[in-house]
Formats: structure tokens, sequence, C-alpha cells
């Protein structure tokens, strides 16, 4: 066993324990964090296999973006874990059932034998200077080009749908207008009032 | 690389529907809530262009585009321009049910035009990857479709179902993708119809990612055993967006099931024929069964979807031109059918009532006996009676089947629709031989009303001459397969 194939078991037995943790601790911000362990190891395995840019982003995108918007979601919502494990008992023997299958099923299916080096040639190599994220770029924008447009009309659809579900026109709500704010006179917000002189009042002393 | 003008022309509808609906996303913006009657006719308007352009740039000539991503075909020309036709009477139905209940929006317009545009790169995808992003651009706008009515429980009930087992299929559909992609090397799928034609050396990983696909495919279909959704989802919804879901979409999804499976997969058909065997006599049994139980319009004809798409897996198990081209007249009619009977709902609903009990359908011959006819017409199609269209649409699946030598699937469709024949049946004496409980007169809108004749009666007349709806069906399977 040379030492690449160490650390890759190494991230992989990582990987595994991290995603079992996040399915099965008790404490949501716990399994929040367990996931960001869980794609912190990914991206090692995606380095390994000269993915850096996709390794990279998966680091900065998952666990530096979406991940920490997660963690807030979870402390800022009050989760009734109570409820959530309701029915638990009722529903693990099919679930258990099924999972099992699969798990047999894949076991079965996805070992070397059909995905081995006699079958799928080992990938080559690549030159110490060979950039992962132009060739990318160029694929991007060349042969991918159609479904590339289309994943930006699918967030084009996020965006117009979540203003749709979230936005509330409230007659209460306050806000501002700089132009209204930028053209107001002095004469609009003060009023400069004449008044006759008083004397203070005999009460004071 | 040089794009030439020619490389895009087949895309000319895509993308002027996509330039449309951000146009009129644009506009929405500045008009006041009486003018939003100026967003409903950009976009009929954009339906309309898309006809056009689909149309003339239509050669009947297989044409592949954007490095085989795209497939511009006389298969995808006809179900698109089925598509448009479809989604128009959509939003002509609509029109009147959403004003009354406040969801006269101009989202409502753009997000259905945005899963048009899903629907339109499914119907002409030929690589997995297209077909996933059209798919989740079809989805991802019908969620927030289904969850426009936020404030109602069982529209976010209905919509949150819809996305987790959407997103599941979804991931099914992908896994399964991943491994067909595992063992032939390719996304593309007539590069993979070419290697599975040449011989794949692991076939275990082929059917274990083939299963992975059906699953997904049967969850968006709505079929037995992945159907718990469907009623939910039907009941739940806006009828408006139900009426999208019910029609638009299965003709999308007939045509992403068969790009996948008779264009990238035909080799395996022995494989995929024997699971939908099972998911279609399954889908019969428990739509066409569990139906009759039903008091709440909608969810009676959810179930109802489920037995169609049961009878619809039948004409594609047959996986011969015979059986796609039964197949794909059987959607078409359906969609026709299903537009009247969920357009009828609207109709017969005002303000504040929805007309989605079967209660609500009594005496409907004493209230209005024209539009009770229709209502009979269509009820008729759904169970199968002649001179109905629907009697042909099944009558030629049936005779798919048997040509392939499924004789014993043949019997069991016509029991199973026998029994479906029941509550279809009821419906016509509740209309019928009932006394009304609600007098309320029946007053649609002037076009809806035309529409809403000319589609009953269309029902009827397909019924009478199919032949040349037929003919193209079989026309444009064989030209593009």
């Amino acid at each position: 066993m040379n030492f690449e194939t160490m650390v890759f078991y190494g991230f992989a037995a990582i990987l595994l324990f991290a995603g079992f943790r996040v399915i099965t601790t008790r404490n949501p911000v716990h399994a929040a964090l367990f996931l960001v362990l869980a794609f912190f190891t990914a991206a090692g395995i995606w380095l390994m296999l000269e993915a850096e840019f996709l390794a990279i982003t998966l680091v900065l995108v998952y666990v530096g973006a979406v991940m920490v918007l997660f963690l807030f979601v979870v402390m800022m919502l009050d989760i009734n874990l109570d409820r959530l494990r309701e029915g638990f008992w009722d529903y693990l023997p099919l679930a258990a059932f099924v999972a099992t299958m699969l798990v047999i099923e894949m076991a079965v299916v996805l070992g070397s034998r059909s995905f081995g080096l006699d079958i799928v040639p080992a990938p080559i190599q690549h030159a110490a200077d060979y950039s992962n994220t132009k060739e990318l770029g160029r694929l991007l924008y060349t042969d991918y080009v159609y479904p590339f447009e289309l994943a930006a009309v699918v967030l084009l659809v996020a965006i117009v749908a979540a203003i749709a579900l979230t936005m509330r026109r409230r007659k209460t709500s306050k806000y501002q207008d700089p132009a209204q704010q930028v053209n107001v006179k002095r004469a609009d917000r003060v009023r400069l009032v004449s008044m006759a002189a008083a004397q203070p009042s005999s009460t004071k002393s | 690389m040089n794009l030439a003008f020619t490389d895009v022309l087949p895309l000319l509808p895509e993308i002027f529907l996509l330039a449309a609906v951000s146009l009129i996303l644009l506009i929405d913006l500045f008009l006041g809530k009486e003018q939003r009657y100026i967003t409903y006719i950009l976009s009929l308007a954009a339906l309309l262009g898309c006809g056009w352009l689909t149309f003339t740039t239509a050669t009947g000539v297989t044409t592949y585009a954007m490095h085989g991503m795209f497939v511009d075909d006389l298969l995808s020309d006809t179900l698109k321009l089925m598509l448009y036709f479809v989604v128009a009477v959509v939003m002509v139905y609509s029109r009147s049910y959403i004003h009354a209940r406040g969801m006269f929006q101009g989202e409502f317009f753009v997000l259905m035009l945005f899963a048009t545009l899903g629907m339109m790169v499914m119907i002409s995808a030929s690589n997995f990857l297209t077909l996933y992003m059209g798919l989740e651009l079809m989805s991802l706008s019908l969620y927030a479709l289904v969850a426009l009515r936020r404030d109602n429980a069982v529209a976010t009930e209905a919509a949150m179902k819809y996305f987790v087992l959407g997103a599941l299929a979804s991931g099914m559909l992908l896994y399964g993708m991943s491994m067909i992609y595992g063992a032939t090397g390719s996304l593309d799928l007539s590069r993979i119809a070419t290697v599975l034609q040449a011989g794949v050396a692991n076939n275990t990983v082929l059917v274990f990612g083939l299963v992975f696909i059906v699953a997904g495919l049967a969850f968006k279909l709505g079929v037995a055993p992945f159907h718990m959704w469907l009623p939910d989802v039907y009941h739940g919804a806006p009828t408006a967006v139900t009426l999208f879901i019910a029609t638009a979409t299965k003709l999308a999804a007939f045509a992403f099931v068969l790009r996948i499976l008779a264009q990238g997969l035909q080799v395996m058909s022995v494989d995929w024929q024997q699971m939908m065997m099972i998911m279609a006599v399954l889908s019969m049994a428990i739509g066409n069964i569990t139906a009759i139980a039903q008091t709440n319009f909608k969810r009676m004809l959810a179930y109802s979807t489920i037995s169609h798409m049961g009878f619809l897996l039948l004409g594609l198990l047959a996986a011969d031109i015979n059986g796609y081209s039964a197949a794909m007249f059987y959607i078409v009619t359906y969609t026709l059918t299903g537009l009247g009977a969920f357009g009828m709902i609207m109709l017969l609903s005002r303000k504040g009532f929805e007309a989605d009990n079967l209660d609500d359908l009594k005496g409907l011959n004493q209230r209005h006996p024209w539009y009770a006819f229709m209502m009979l017409i269509i009820m008729f199609s759904l169970a199968g009676v002649p001179p109905t269209v629907g009697f042909y649409a099944k009558l030629s699946v049936l005779q798919a089947v048997v040509n392939a030598g499924y004789i014993w699937l043949a019997v069991v469709a016509v029991m199973f629709s026998l029994i479906g024949a029941f509550y279809y049946l009821r419906i016509v004496r509740l209309m019928y031989f009932d006394k009304p409980v609600d007098n309320h007169r029946i007053r649609p809108e002037g076009d809806m009303a035309v529409l809403m004749s000319a589609n009953g009666l269309a029902v009827l007349a397909l019924g009478i001459l199919p032949q040349p709806l037929m003919a193209l069906c079989v026309y444009a399977i064989q030209r593009s397969l």
C-alpha cells in the first residue's frame, strides 16, 4: 500500500464517519458541523483526483457560504426534535429493510468487478503545469454552453420563485424614498412659529 | 470554435421564449394592478410567437445542435406545438379563477412560461444533462406555482410534499444516469445507444442504473408504487395549477420517457419492459379502485390520472413503433380530455367557492344542460366509451400490446377499465339524475365558454375521426426514432 492509497482510505474513513454522524447525532448544530467535515474530506478526495478547482470550490462555496447560512438557520429556528423523532420505531422495520436491500445491491454491483482497472482504464496523469480551471472554463463555454445557460435560467426561476413566495406588500411596512429625502426643503421639516414672549409661571421657584 | 447562425436556428423557439419571459418579467414590474391583463396578453403572445417559430423552422429532418445536446426532429416539433396550445388554453381557463382568488399576479404567468421552457428543453433533449436541466427548470417552477397561495395550509403542504418527493425522484434519476455513464462512458443518448448496440462488458451496472432511472421516471409520471404525491398535490394545489400539472407536464414527461428509454436504452427494452409491466398493472389497479372511494372531484381525477398513466406505460412497453405512436396518441388525447375535466371545475367555481366536490356536480343538467353535456362527453372519453376519443386511444394501445404478444396484459387492462368506468359514470348520474344542491347561475366569461365548448366537441370529433391525429403520431414517431 503506497502513501496515496493510505491517504485515500484515511479521507474515505473520515468521510463515512462524518456522513454517518450527520444523520445520527442528536444536536442539529453538531450535524451541520459534521456535514462541514464531510465536505472537507470530500474536497480532499477530489484533490487526489486532480480536480483542484472543484475541490477548492467545494470548500469555498459549500463550507464557506452554504453551511454558514445553514448554521444560522439551524440556530435561529426552534426545531422541535421530539416531534421529528415521532414514529421513528414505526417506520424503522420497512426503512431498514429497504436500506439493507440497497446496500447489498450496491455492494454487489459497485465493486472492483465492475469498475476495476481491467474494465475502466486508469485516468492519465497530467503534467504539473496543467490547468484544471482553464480546461473547465473552456468546456463550460464551448461544449457545455447550452446546459450552462439552462443552469442560469434555473437560478433566475429560483430568484423569481423566492421573491414571489416570500415578499409581502404590507400596508404597515415603512420604507424610505431616497429621492424624497434628498429633495426635502427646510420648510418641509421645520416650522418656525412666532410666539409672544411669556412670563415664566409664578409657581416656579 | 465558431458559433454559426445555423447552429442556433433549431433553438430559436427556446431562445425566443426565454427573451420573451425576461421581457414580460420586466414589463410586469411597471404595471399596476388594473393593468395586469397586459402580462396575460403578452404571455399568450409569447406562446403564439413560439408556435410560429416552431412551425416555420420545422424541417422534418432530424437536426442536432449545441454539440449534440439539442435535437430538433418531427417528434419534438409536434409535441412542442401541442404544448404551446395546451399552455395557452390553461391560461385562458385560469384567468377568471385566479382573478377571483387574488392570484392574478405577473409571477403566475412568468413561472408558467418558465415551466413551459423547461418542458421544451425536455422535449428536444438528446443528452442526459439537458434532460435533467429541463426537468429541474420545469419542476422548480411547478413547486413555486403550487405554493403560490402561501396563506393556504393545504396548498403549502402539497407544495412541500411535491418538493421533497420531487427532489428524491431527481436524486434517483441522477444516480441512475451516473451508473449508465459509468458503464457506457457517455451522456449522449445516441452515443449510449451505439455503445449498447455494440455490447457492454458489465451488464449488471447497466441494469442497476436502469432500475434507478425507471424509478425516477415513475415518480415523475406518477405511476404506482411511486404515486403517493399525486393525489395530495392535485388536491392541494390551486385548480389552475392542477390543470397545468395534469395536462402540459404529461406531454413533457412522455417525451422525457421516450427519449431516455426508446432512444437511449432501446437495446435494454427486455429489462425495462418487465418493470413497466408491474408498474402498469399496479397503477391501473390502485388508480381505478381507490378513485371509487373519493368524494373530492380533484382527488378522484388524480387517481384517474394514475390509472391513465398505467395505460400509457402499456403502450410504451410494447417497445415498437406501434406502441410508441399509440402511447403518443393516448397522451395527446388524455391531455385534451384533462383540459376539459379540470377546466370544468374552474368554470363551475366562483369567488369563495371551489366546485371540487362530487356533490357540487349534482343536477348540473338542470342548471346548465350544455355544460352538463360537455362534461358527459369528457367523462365518457376518460372511461373509454365510444364514440369519444378515449375509446379509440385505449383501443390503439391495446392493439399495440396484443401485437407485442402480451395478451394477458390487455385482458387485465380491459378489466380495470371496466372497474374505472363505474366512477366516471357516477359523475354522469350525479349530473343528470340528482337534484342540484347549489343553484348559483353559471356564467363563464365569453372566451372560456367558447373554448370549453370547443374542447368538449373536439373530444367527440376526434373520437369519430381519429385517423388524421393517429397518422400524425405514427409519422412523427417513425421519422424521429
